[in-house]
């Protein structure tokens, strides 16, 4: 085994050159899908901000008994797309106004009656907040006999639906053709450092070496390269996300996870395009 | 040891490199392989060392029956061969050491017995002072005994040598001959391809001569030279 650390190790010292450029193609093919991640990724948080603010309210008919609010808002936290139902009195709304509406705090003081009904306010969860889901629990709310009126942003839920579903759609698509040019370039350059070895290969072989002996060095080293592309990609992606951050927008940075999954990625295409280009010139000879 | 019956060997793009060619060379023998270039000498060598497939016939080197050989086993026979080139073959960015060591390297040999069977073979060859010297150091003659001694290491029982003193001058020709002739001498099998005739009235070898993918001409089996109906 250490005989094939050494010879993989042995290709970075004798092709730095060559070496240095699949390394460097491979963190820039990488760097390019993980900006298109960095977008993707904050594309998917700014739409989950927007989304976490859809809401239902029912607001009630006045003088709705506190008991049966009490009991409908158990009744409808246990609905299964409801996460959290909270019951607002018209004393609380009325606070709230004061509150939020500062232009019109004198107007609001002077009230001699509170016009403002109790409500009840009802969060979806994360995976119902689209239009059908949001729909269905509002046509529910209105079945309650003490319901006056159901409000919520019909078509800005319908909108932030699309935008969803078009991020999602058009991040699979521009993610893969990404992807797919990535692997083509990292595997012309692992075919190119194995071209340059073919005279040595052919001698491996002349004196008694098995396939699988040629194979592994490449194979090593392939990975290896592709760690270090990846590893290069994401510090490339990070002082990018550095930059917009300080400079553009506030924005997100991978996780812990999705960093190691562009490295993974790396490396698996290392290894993978080592192996097919090193298979393929086995078959030739 | 080496036996060929009745081989044929097409060229990929059509016409026959090897016409009929039957022979059978025992364990210890000395065994020129002559002709004119295209003669199909490299073809007769490359099909012992399954390099390249045989059309139909059948050659068996060593035990192994190469038109069933599998690609697996191909290494397993190139183990028992030694084998030798006009242009050494050697590995640049290596010194003579690690080029004679890489060998048995990829054989898995065990570590530790590397060093000592290296310098057995360079002593052999007559190159134990130069063993840390790089082939662009090496005169070709050097070069040539590098490569002899790569192709010894593995201890095989057949030196195949195509064309090994092609590139060299008259005296390193002579030094690696000479070379040849006690590898032979103690026990290896030698088959070298050469159309240096002047090398082969030198020695009392056995000669198989090729024309045009035909084998011509065997001093086993033929009469003596002078009076064979050959050109």
């Amino acid at each position: 085994m250490n005989l094939v650390i050494r010879e993989a190790l042995l290709a970075f010292r004798r092709a730095p050159l060559l070496s240095a450029l699949s390394v460097t193609t491979i963190a820039f093919s990488l760097f390019v899908v993980g900006l298109f991640g960095l977008v993707a990724v904050n594309l998917q948080q700014a739409l989950r901000d927007v989304a976490e603010r859809v809401e239902i309210v029912a607001y009630l008919l006045p003088g709705a008994p506190i008991e049966t609010i009490t009991l409908a808002e158990k009744d409808i936290e246990a609905f299964p797309e409801v996460q959290a139902a909270a019951y607002v009195s018209e004393d609380q709304a009325l606070d709230r106004a004061r509150a939020e509406l500062v232009e019109f705090r004198d107007v609001l003081q002077e009230l001699e009656r509170n016009p403002l009904p109790a409500s009840i306010e009802v969060k979806l969860k994360p995976r119902f907040r689209d239009v059908e889901h949001v729909n269905e629990v509002a046509e529910r709310l209105r079945g309650f006999g003490f319901v006056d009126d159901v409000r919520f942003g019909r078509d800005w839920v319908a909108n932030v639906d699309r935008l969803r579903q078009i991020a999602a759609a058009v991040g699979l698509v521009v993610g893969a053709a990404f992807a797919v040019v990535a692997i083509i370039i990292i595997g012309t350059t692992i075919r190119m450092a194995v071209l340059q070895r073919s005279r040595e290969i052919a001698i491996m072989r002349l004196v008694g070496a098995t396939d699988g002996f040629v194979r592994r060095p490449f194979l090593l080293q392939g990975a290896l390269k592709g760690m270090l592309g990846g590893l290069a990609a994401v510090a490339l992606s990070y002082g990018a996300y550095a930059l917009i951050n300080r400079w553009l927008i506030h924005a997100e940075f991978f996780s812990r996870e999705q960093a190691v999954a562009i490295v993974g990625f790396g490396m698996l295409i290392g290894f993978f395009g080592s192996a097919a280009s090193v298979g393929r010139h086995l078959r030739r000879i | 040891m080496i036996k060929f019956t009745n081989v044929f060997k097409a060229f990929p793009k059509g016409g026959l490199a090897l016409k009929d060619v039957s022979f059978h060379i025992a364990k210890g023998e000395f065994v020129f392989l002559t002709g004119h270039s295209g003669a199909g000498k490299s073809t007769v060598l490359k099909l012992v060392y399954a390099e390249e497939p045989v059309t139909s016939g059948e050659v068996r080197v060593s035990g192994f029956t190469l038109a069933d050989a599998r690609r697996r086993d191909i290494p397993k026979l190139r183990r028992r061969l030694g084998i030798v080139f006009q242009d050494f073959r050697l590995l640049e960015d290596r010194t003579a050491e690690e080029n004679v060591a890489f060998a048995l390297e990829v054989t898995g040999a065990r570590r530790a017995s590397i060093p000592a069977r290296v310098m057995r073979v360079l002593t052999q060859v007559g190159l134990a002072a130069k063993a840390h010297a790089y082939p662009r150091e090496l005169s070709g003659g050097e070069q040539q005994r590098v490569a002899i001694a790569r192709a010894l290491v593995n201890e095989p029982t057949v030196l195949l040598a195509d064309e090994p003193t092609g590139n060299l001058d008259e005296r390193a020709t002579r030094g690696v001959f000479q070379l040849l002739r006690d590898i032979n001498a103690s026990g290896t099998a030698v088959v070298m391809a050469t159309h240096d005739l002047d090398l082969v009235r030198q020695a009392p070898y056995r000669v198989i001569e090729l024309q045009e993918g035909a084998l011509v001409y065997d001093s086993a089996v033929d009469e003596p030279r002078d009076q064979a109906a050959s050109p």
